[in-house]
């Protein structure tokens, strides 16, 4: 691995990093173990999995919602949550849709579905950075509330649709021989992980999760970051709801709904920690494979959907807890070092 | 302290003030709404959101937050109707029993994950919901349990008076009744107030915060529990999603009734007020001839403007001391 290369806030973190802690945190190490497992176990349960196409065509159902586990690294690393991301998603589609509907040509409803959904994640950054007492957790629940309220309103129960061909094609579309969506995912991956690994907003965002109050003295801009991160997670989510309109062909006020579960799952899973300054983003990639894979293979025995709807469930809850008791026991050692120092 | 309280009670009184009001308003829009049988439906509804508020409030006095419970509601619900559907003879009693044990068990488990796991309440409780929605979607292999196949005794849960009161709302009572002796008598009850504000002092005062916070998610599972055979009684229909987003409206109800999502502090009477003013609303709304499709958003906005006013108000409320401090 590349950590030597990459310092980043575990090793910041421990002064005196020692070898068990360092073996551990190899958490990007476990989620390969993983995946391979996942593939042996799906090419065990069924003959169709392990075909090219298979493999290629698995990519645009869920790499969709992965542009949204690229801010949401960041913004669990800040030590916060986003739990809008679902209904941003649902509101810039449906807003789209609309504008289409009514004469709007496509590449400016496309430019406004990017606006709707930038401008729903700074009203959330806003607020947040406004109201410091108020969590991002209430917040977000309540424009989660409301952005799904106003795609209710816009389209009711009705759907809409009949895009032209050339936004269909978007999804599932090739360069070459490689699917469209997956070429603009990892760029967008490796800007998102350039600006979180090198650059100094990466370290900012770092050191705001590990202490805010201390950030803010050494004169980080922690309100100017939030906002932008905030914001930049309602872009995605824009660009979520782009390639997610596209592959469904046509859309409705309850689209993406559940996503953030998903997307907290991936970023969670991935290593980054809920109680924030800790992960990285090739973590939250490799667990989005991990996860659309596990589900593609399962869906492709036939698992119904409530039971994925369980996998996914319980896969959130133990990847958090599992580093949560290591880090238990890390606290209990380091504490019994400093009390053998002392005496 | 008597600030900080009477600015709590000025607060209760500008939420009965604001019932008032919504009340005189939709009175004159529509004639219907004070009549005795839209009154009746009204306080029938609201008992079960006003029952889970109750839960919900010891979980965010604690700091935390269950969205967990729609999905407990729907599968205790579920399992409760399959029973008394099978064996029609189950009496009504043995039914809230068993739906109230599913409650308690799947409070366990979100309780047991927030206290001895460490995991955030609001991912322990967001896992959680989908287990536990997935796990009623298995159990009922995605069939309803209608009104037919329930037994006249499990439907008069709802419908049946007793003293000229509706069962639900007899329910609610005592349940409020006890709650409020509980959180202001008892002491585990004052306890969760401590350990929500300010846990560490809580914990060097001997007090046992992970067996408080184990107690909170029981006490909402089991209310969850509960409401669930209620809300399938009531609608004598139970569904794989049944409550669908219901935790949220109990969220707001508690929100609007002053408590704290910050964790600490939370009254009894604010939450009744809030679920009262909740159910007011979705109530009021179709009669005024307001598009369903304007519930989420109005009950989103009603969320967010009662946390910003209440952070302001705290606000003003600290300002205030410290100018008295000055002086």
């Amino acid at each position: 691995m590349t950590r030597e290369k990459n310092p980043n806030a575990t090793t910041v973190e421990l002064s005196q990093p020692f070898s068990l802690a360092k073996f551990f945190f190899q958490w990007e190490w476990m989620l390969v173990v993983l995946f391979l497992l996942v593939n042996l176990l799906n090419v065990n349960l069924s003959p169709y999995y392990l075909n090219f196409d298979n493999l290629k065509d698995a990519l645009p159902t869920f790499l969709d919602k992965a542009f949204i586990v690229l801010p949401m690294v960041f913004i669990i690393i800040l030590g916060e949550f986003d739990i809008s991301v679902g209904s941003i998603v649902a509101l810039s589609s449906v807003v789209m849709a609309l504008a289409f509907q009514m004469g709007l040509p496509m590449e400016a409803a496309v430019g406004l579905c990017l606006l709707v959904g930038t401008l729903c994640g700074m009203f959330n950054g806003i607020i947040i950075v406004k109201f410091k007492e108020l969590s991002a957790v209430i917040v977000t629940l309540a424009t989660m509330i409301i952005f799904r309220g106003i795609a209710y309103i816009l389209l009711e129960d009705q759907a809409a649709g009949h895009f032209p061909s050339w936004f269909k094609g978007l999804s599932w579309g090739y360069v070459g021989d490689v699917p469209t969506i997956l070429i603009v995912f990892l760029v967008f991956a490796l800007l998102f992980g350039w600006v979180l690994h090198k650059t100094a907003l990466g370290r900012r965002v770092y050191a705001i999760g590990n202490n805010v109050t201390a950030a803010r003295f050494s004169g980080i801009k922690v309100d100017r970051i939030k906002v932008l991160i905030f914001t930049s997670a309602g872009f995605m989510s824009a660009v979520t709801a782009l390639f997610l309109t596209s592959r469904m062909g046509s859309t409705r006020p309850n689209v993406a709904s559940g996503y953030e579960l998903e997307v907290i799952t991936m970023v969670v899973l991935g290593g980054v920690s809920t109680s924030g300054g800790k992960g990285r983003l090739i973590g939250a990639v490799l667990a989005v494979f991990l996860i659309g894979y596990l589900r593609n293979g399962l869906g492709l025995i036939n698992v119904p959907a409530q039971v994925l709807l369980i996998i996914i469930g319980l896969l959130l809850v133990v990847a958090v807890m599992v580093p949560n008791l290591q880090w238990n026991k890390k606290r209990a050692l380091r504490h019994g070092e400093r009390k053998k120092e002392g005496k | 302290m008597a600030d900080f309280k009477a600015a709590f009670r000025s607060r209760d009184i500008g939420l009965l003030g604001l019932i008032v009001v919504l009340a005189v308003l939709v009175q004159s829009l529509n004639p219907s709404f004070l009549s005795p049988e839209n009154i009746a439906d009204m306080t029938k509804n609201t008992a079960i959101l006003a029952i889970l508020s109750i839960g919900m409030m010891l979980v965010i006095i604690t700091r935390g937050i269950d969205l967990s419970i729609g999905a407990t509601l729907a599968l205790s619900g579920m399992i409760s109707a399959q029973t008394v559907a099978t064996w029609q003879e189950v009496s009504p009693v043995a039914a809230l029993l068993l739906g109230t044990l599913i409650g308690l068990a799947c409070g366990a488990v979100v309780g047991g994950l927030v206290s001895k796991g460490k995991v955030l309440p609001i991912i322990a409780s967001l896992g959680l919901m989908n287990v536990f929605r997935g796990v009623t979607f298995l159990v009922s292999g995605g069939k309803w349990v209608s009104a037919n196949q329930m037994p006249d005794s499990f439907k008069a849960i709802a419908t049946s008076d007793f003293l000229g009161l509706n069962t639900l709302i007899w329910v609610a009572v005592m349940v409020y009744l006890i709650a409020y002796w509980f959180v202001t008598w008892n002491r585990t009850g004052r306890q969760i107030y401590a350990v929500g504000s300010n846990p560490d002092s809580a914990q060097i005062s001997g007090i046992n915060n992970n067996r408080i916070l184990l107690l909170v998610y029981v006490i909402m599972g089991g209310l969850s529990g509960l409401a669930g055979v209620l809300w399938v009684s009531k609608f004598a229909s139970a569904q794989g999603d049944t409550a669908m987003g219901f935790e949220l409206s109990v969220v707001a109800a508690c929100v609007l009734g002053g408590v704290n999502m910050a964790g600490g502090s939370g009254r009894i009477s604010g939450i009744l007020l809030g679920a009262l003013l909740l159910g007011i609303l979705n109530n009021a709304l179709p009669l005024v001839d307001v598009s369903p499709f304007w519930q989420n958003f109005i009950q989103g906005t009603i969320i967010l403007v009662a946390v910003l006013i209440n952070a302001l108000v705290k606000r003003r409320f600290n300002q205030r001391i410290l100018q008295k401090r000055k002086i």
